[in-house]
């Protein structure tokens, strides 16, 4: 390079390490994609700059690393030898058709809405991940608006520490282990093959087979209680054919009310309960009679104690149970008696 | 250091399809679109200065003009036709990209549906292998909100008008009547919400929209007040005010999913799976069913008399029930 002055554009430019690596990298990805056919190490040694003046020993052990570090960026650098090549020393290459963006064209508002999709995520990697892609499409030539007014702004939030790690996992069909907490049980540990993620009402879950109980099972993220950890090798599980994750959701999360039950409210009073409620009269003086849907007995017993004294239940029987049950404990808890 | 490096590369490999065949583009703007400052885009194209092809004499590098960025501040660059197309999308970066599009599907109203169809159909097709990760990774819609209610706000917002809420206030146990001049729609933890300003808190205030039970669009314009401005939830939705009760809970296992729901300012364990919480209470009657509902599994540590009027209420519900 001897006589060509690194420009100056503002400030001094100082030559440092990260300079030196990033140009190397850039150099070698360049050298790689213009290059017909596979390009041995050898020769990678003599036309990129940065290797050259390396000892056979450096030069080898940086080349490794640079390789990962390209493809942890997503850089497809494929190995193999053809018979061009006269010894047996395989060869590297990239391929165009797997190395760049394919043509897209954005209609303006298709690209409005891309625009407002930067803004989703509250997650700060997930954040960064979607500038990264619209980084991309604006280099393809895709007029992202960035600004974009909207009124509605949907934002996902993920902040669960355990969403990255099972994210990764799901995608690269590796196995995980998790300490998990059930309501009212002590934590287990639990080993997953994890097959998807959902966020349901704003709170996350991960889909998959539960190995110990060999079944599909879904866990809140918000409750897993360690660190997520690979339990085997990446690719070591199929998610079974035709697995719909929407639909399975549905089969393990707390199914749709069955039954009625009746209570009674003070007037004014149990708002929540008159919105849902399928039937409503006058009962006593200042009270009405509520027919509202029934799944969990102690769900709505909770809800019904939540009221206090202006919601009684009525029907049935071991909805009002549980609710004088529920009271009972409430009572006894300030006379120093355990719950 | 090495992912800065990575990192650089990545940008770098944008940055020259980008600025290919654009003639100048200033490098204020350049650095806008990459999300970064006027100088790193200065040293990506310093290290770019010294890329090219292999064995490259001067004229083989990638040419950069140096001369236009710093007499004009606008970027040039040429001869690098080997690089006229960015990256692909990485599994991640397509996860990222078109989960946030769904997630925007599911909110937006029925014409904007369509251009997230068309931009997403499209996008799962030029991501490739990178669009099957994000097939793992499902938004279920929230909570049900009655069409009705969106539309009518969706049209005052438009519109510039005032509304009249019957609105649900579930912590106090009320239906409420109010004038709300609308700011935005948002969405945010699994519920739209509609931010406005309240002219009877005389504040600006998010109603959820589940909880709205009537909704009329007034003929009356929107007067928004200069001291009305959206919320910044960045920190989350809830965000406790200054004369907030401090409260102490001990929550029981059953109920340790309370510390995950609300926001809390200090969790402590304590034996027996306990968990011992601090957190600040905008309305004390949200706190007192709180520990209703808990039953025995929230126990009031502090303040000592929401305890005993808990008990209270306690009693006076079980009189409801005679036989037992």
């Amino acid at each position: 390079m001897a006589g060509v002055g690194r420009p100056v554009a503002s400030g001094n430019v100082t030559t440092t390490v990260t300079t030196r690596k990033a140009e190397r990298l850039m150099n070698l990805v360049i050298c790689l994609l213009v290059t017909r056919g596979y390009v041995s190490k050898d020769r990678i040694r003599k036309v990129v700059d940065g290797y050259r003046d390396q000892t056979l020993d450096a030069f080898e052990k940086m080349f490794e690393r640079d390789k990962e570090e390209l493809r942890e960026i997503g850089i497809p650098i494929e190995v193999g030898s053809h018979e061009a090549l006269f010894d047996d020393e395989p060869g590297y290459r990239i391929r165009r058709g797997a190395f760049e963006l394919p043509e897209i064209t954005l209609e303006p508002d298709e690209a409005a809405v891309v625009g407002l999709a930067a803004r989703v995520w509250q997650h700060a990697g997930l954040a960064r991940q979607t500038t990264d892609a619209l980084v991309k499409l604006r280099a393809a030539g895709v007029a992202v608006d960035r600004d974009a007014l909207s009124m509605v702004e949907p934002r996902l939030a993920a902040s669960e520490p355990a969403f990255e790690p099972l994210c990764d996992a799901v995608v690269t069909r590796t196995p995980v282990r998790f300490g998990y907490r059930r309501p009212g049980r002590d934590p287990a540990e639990r080993i997953l093959e994890p097959w998807g993620v959902l966020s349901w009402r704003g709170r996350w879950y991960v889909i998959g087979r539960d190995r110990g109980r060999d079944a599909p099972r879904m866990f809140r993220l918000s409750r897993v209680t360690t660190t997520v950890r690979k339990a085997g090798r990446g690719g070591s599980y199929r998610v079974p054919e035709g697995t719909d994750l929407r639909a399975l959701a549905r089969t393990l999360l707390p199914p749709p009310a069955a039954g009625t039950a009746v209570v009674r409210v003070r007037t004014g009073a149990g708002n929540a309960l008159r919105r849902r409620a399928t039937g409503e009269r006058a009962d006593s003086e200042g009270w009405d009679r509520l027919h509202v849907p029934l799944a969990h007995v102690d769900e709505l017993a909770e809800e019904v104690v939540s009221y206090g004294a202006d919601v009684v239940a009525v029907d049935p029987p071991e909805l009002r149970e549980a609710v004088v049950a529920r009271l009972r404990r409430l009572v006894r808890l300030g006379d120093g008696a355990p719950a | 250091m090495s992912d800065r490096a990575r990192d650089q590369v990545r940008r770098m490999l944008a940055l020259v399809p980008y600025l290919q065949d654009q003639g100048g583009v200033p490098v204020e703007q350049v650095a806008r679109d990459f999300g970064v400052d006027r100088q790193t885009i200065v040293n990506d194209l310093n290290v770019l200065w010294f890329c090219g092809l292999p064995e490259a004499v001067t004229g083989d590098m990638i040419d950069v003009d140096m001369d236009a960025l710093e007499v004009e501040g606008v970027v040039r660059l040429d001869n690098a036709d080997y690089l006229r197309r960015p990256l692909r999308l990485t599994a991640r970066e397509a996860l990222a990209l078109i989960v946030a599009l769904r997630t925007l599907r599911e909110t937006v109203d029925p014409g904007a549906a369509d251009a997230v169809d068309r931009a997403l159909a499209k996008l799962e097709s030029a991501a490739g292998d990178g669009a099957a990760a994000a097939d793992s990774v499902e938004v279920l819609s929230a909570a049900p909100v009655d069409p009705a209610v969106r539309a009518a706000v969706r049209d005052a917002l438009t519109d510039g008008r005032r509304v009249h809420l019957r609105y649900l206030v579930p912590s106090r146990d009320e239906t409420t009547e109010r004038d709300v001049d609308p700011m935005r729609l948002l969405s945010a933890e699994g519920h739209s919400y509609l931010e406005g300003w309240c002219h009877r808190a005389d504040d600006v205030r998010l109603f959820r929209l589940d909880r709205v039970v009537d909704v009329t669009v007034l003929d009356v314009a929107a007067a928004l007040p200069e001291r009305a401005r959206p919320r910044d939830l960045s920190a989350g939705l809830f965000q406790p005010g200054e004369d907030d009760l401090e409260a102490v809970l001990d929550l029981a296992p059953p109920a340790r999913w309370v510390s995950e729901h609300y926001p809390v300012d200090s969790t402590e364990e304590a034996a027996d799976g306990h968990l011992l919480v601090r957190m600040r209470v905008g309305d004390p009657a949200w706190l007192r069913r709180l520990v209703l509902r808990g039953s025995g599994s929230v126990t009031v540590v502090e303040p000592g008399d929401l305890a005993t009027e808990v008990r209270e209420v306690a009693r006076m519900a079980l009189a409801g029930y005679p036989s037992g």
